[in-house]
C-alpha cells in the first residue's frame, strides 16, 4: 500500500518530468490504481516504483494505461443508446454535417456503436466522429477496430436492446479469437491523443459524448472539463455522460435542459 | 467489550454482506433510531441490475433516508447510502463519494474491501467497519485495516450466518472487536451514535 505522500510525489513527478496532471483525479481513486500497480509490478521498494517511472518512458506509458481505467462496452447501457436512435438522431438529422466527439473514448467500442447508429439511420456518410483519448494506446487500439470474439454475445445482447433490428455479425468478420468491424464504419472516425486536463477545444460539435470519464475527476477538474464542452457545444447541441454522471451541480447546467430525467443526455439550450 | 471501543467517537458504519445477509441488513434497519447520528453505507453484493429496488426495500424498513451512494456526494449523519450496482464506491478525505468502475476485486463490484479501505483511510478510529453472511473473501482485508487503524469492527457470529465463509475469514486475518449475532447488531449501532 503506497501512503498519501507517496502519491503526492509520484503526481509531481508525472507534472513536473512528461506534463501529466493527475492532481485534480478523485484521489481515493488514483491511490487505489498506485498500490495496485505497484504490488502488481512487484517493486521492491517504493523508491524503485518512483525511480522507475521517472527515468523509463516506456514504463509511463503502462504507468497511465494502468492507473486510468479503459473499462469500456459496445452499446454500453443500451436504453441509453435506444434513447440516441429514437429521439437525438432525428434532430442531428437535420444538420448538413453532423459532428460528433468521444471524448475519452478508450478503445473505441462507443465509436463504433455510434457507428452503427448513424449507418442505420442513414446519416453516417454527413458524419464526422471524433474519438479522443489521454491514452495513445488505446487509440491505437480503437483504430484497429479490433475486438475479442469473446464479447460479442455480449454486444449482439446490448445491440438488440438499443433497439438493433440487424443481425449484429452482419457488421464484422471474424478470424480466430477476434472480430474485425467493417472499414466503412470507420471512414468517418478520426482518432487524436487530447488531454481535458491541459487541451483545448478544437471544434464545435452538435453532440458531445463524455462517458465514464468524469468520475475519475474531482469537482475541480468536473467544472473546467464542463466549461471546455460548454465552449465546445453548438447552440442547441447534446452532451451525453455516463450513467452516474450528472451536470447538475455545475454552474453551466443554467444553460442546459436534461433530455429525459432517465438518460443522461443534457441539451444546451442558450 | 472495553469501555474506550464502545465510545461514541464513531461518525461512519459501512456495512458488506454477501450471500445469506439481506435479512440481517433488513432487521438492522428495522431496529436503527430516528435520531442516529451515525451516516450508514451499505455495500451489498448482488447481480449487475436492481438496485432501485433496493433502496426501495431498504426504505421500507426504516424512517431514515436511503438513497444510492451518487459520485462526489457529501456524506451526511443520519442517513444510508447504498453502493449501486457494478460500481466500487470509494470515500474521499472530504467525506465525499467517488464511484469507480474497474476490475472486480474477489469477482465483486461493488468489492467490500474497496469501501473498507478508503473509508478507513478517511475516517480512520471514526469508522466502524461491520461484515456480515457470504460466501466469498471479500472485506476480510478491510475489516483488518479497519482494525490497525484503530476503527471498531464487528462480524457476524459464523455460527448465526447464513453462510459463514465470510466472517469466518475476517475472523482469522484480524483481531475483531466484537463477534455478533445478526439480531444484535440494529441495537448496538444505536448505542454508539452520539443521541
Ligand atoms: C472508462 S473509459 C470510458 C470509455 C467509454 N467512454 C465508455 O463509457 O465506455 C475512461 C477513459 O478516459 C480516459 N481518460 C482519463 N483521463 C483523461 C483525460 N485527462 N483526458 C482524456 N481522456 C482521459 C482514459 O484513458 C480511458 O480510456
Amino acid at each position: 500500500m503506497i501512503t498519501d505522500e507517496e502519491v503526492d510525489w509520484l503526481l509531481s513527478d508525472l507534472l513536473e518530468v512528461y506534463g501529466y496532471d493527475f492532481t485534480d483525479y478523485s484521489r481515493a481513486s488514483i491511490k487505489r490504481r498506485m498500490s495496485r500497480l505497484f504490488s502488481l509490478d512487484r517493486f521492491p521498494s517504493f523508491a524503485e516504483f518512483r525511480f522507475k517511472l521517472r527515468n523509463d518512458e516506456e514504463y509511463l506509458k503502462r504507468f497511465v494505461e494502468e492507473i486510468t481505467v479503459n473499462v469500456t462496452e459496445m452499446f454500453r447501457d443500451p436504453t441509453f443508446y435506444k434513447v440516441l436512435r429514437t429521439e437525438i438522431l432525428s434532430v442531428l438529422a437535420t444538420y448538413p454535417l453532423i459532428r460528433i466527439w468521444h471524448a475519452g473514448c478508450s478503445t473505441g467500442e462507443e465509436v463504433y456503436s455510434m457507428a452503427i447508429l448513424l449507418s442505420e439511420a442513414n446519416l453516417l456518410h454527413k458524419s464526422l466522429l471524433y474519438a479522443t483519448d489521454i491514452n495513445p494506446s488505446v487509440l491505437e487500439k480503437a483504430s484497429r477496430g479490433i475486438f475479442p470474439l469473446s464479447q460479442m454475445k455480449q454486444y449482439s445482447e446490448n445491440y438488440i436492446q438499443s433497439g438493433g433490428k440487424r443481425d449484429f455479425s452482419s457488421y464484422y468478420t471474424a478470424k480466430y479469437e477476434y472480430v474485425k468491424f467493417h472499414e466503412d464504419l470507420k471512414q468517418k472516425m478520426i482518432f487524436a491523443t487530447h488531454n481535458l486536463v491541459s487541451d483545448r477545444s478544437f471544434n464545435e460539435f452538435q453532440l458531445i459524448l463524455c462517458r465514464n470519464v468524469l468520475i475519475y475527476f474531482d469537482q475541480h477538474l468536473q467544472e473546467r472539463v464542463f466549461s471546455l464542452f460548454d465552449y465546445s457545444l453548438e447552440s442547441l447541441g447534446f452532451l451525453a455522460l455516463g450513467s452516474k454522471e450528472t451536470l447538475r451541480f455545475s454552474t453551466i447546467s443554467t444553460n442546459y435542459r436534461q433530455h429525459s430525467s432517465k438518460e443522461k443526455i443534457w441539451r444546451k439550450i442558450s | 467489550m472495553a469501555e474506550n471501543i464502545l465510545s461514541k467517537k464513531y461518525k461512519l458504519v459501512v456495512i458488506g454482506g454477501s450471500a445469506g445477509s439481506m435479512e440481517v441488513i433488513l432487521g438492522i434497519l428495522a431496529e436503527l433510531k430516528r435520531t442516529l447520528t451515525l451516516a450508514i453505507v451499505i455495500v451489498l453484493h448482488r447481480k449487475k441490475n436492481g438496485e432501485s429496488l433496493l433502496v426501495d426495500l431498504f426504505s421500507s424498513r426504516t424512517s431514515l433516508v436511503v438513497k444510492e451512494a451518487e459520485e462526489k456526494e457529501k456524506i451526511l449523519p443520519g442517513h444510508i447510502y447504498v453502493a449501486p450496482a457494478d460500481y466500487h464506491l470509494l470515500i474521499e478525505k472530504d467525506f465525499t463519494f467517488s464511484l469507480d468502475f474497474s476490475e472486480k476485486v474477489h469477482y465483486s463490484r461493488p468489492s467490500i474491501d474497496v469501501t473498507f479501505e478508503t473509508a478507513v483511510d478517511a475516517y480512520g478510529e471514526s469508522l466502524i467497519c461491520i461484515l456480515l453472511s457470504g460466501a466469498n473473501a471479500d472485506g476480510a482485508l478491510g475489516v483488518k485495516k479497519a482494525k490497525e487503524a484503530k476503527g471498531l469492527t464487528m462480524v457476524q457470529n459464523p455460527e448465526d450466518a447464513e453462510v459463514s465463509y465470510m466472517p469466518a475469514q475476517a475472523i482469522a486475518i484480524a483481531q475483531v472487536d466484537l463477534i455478533v449475532n445478526g439480531a444484535e447488531m440494529g441495537a448496538i449501532i444505536n448505542n454508539l451514535s452520539i443521541q
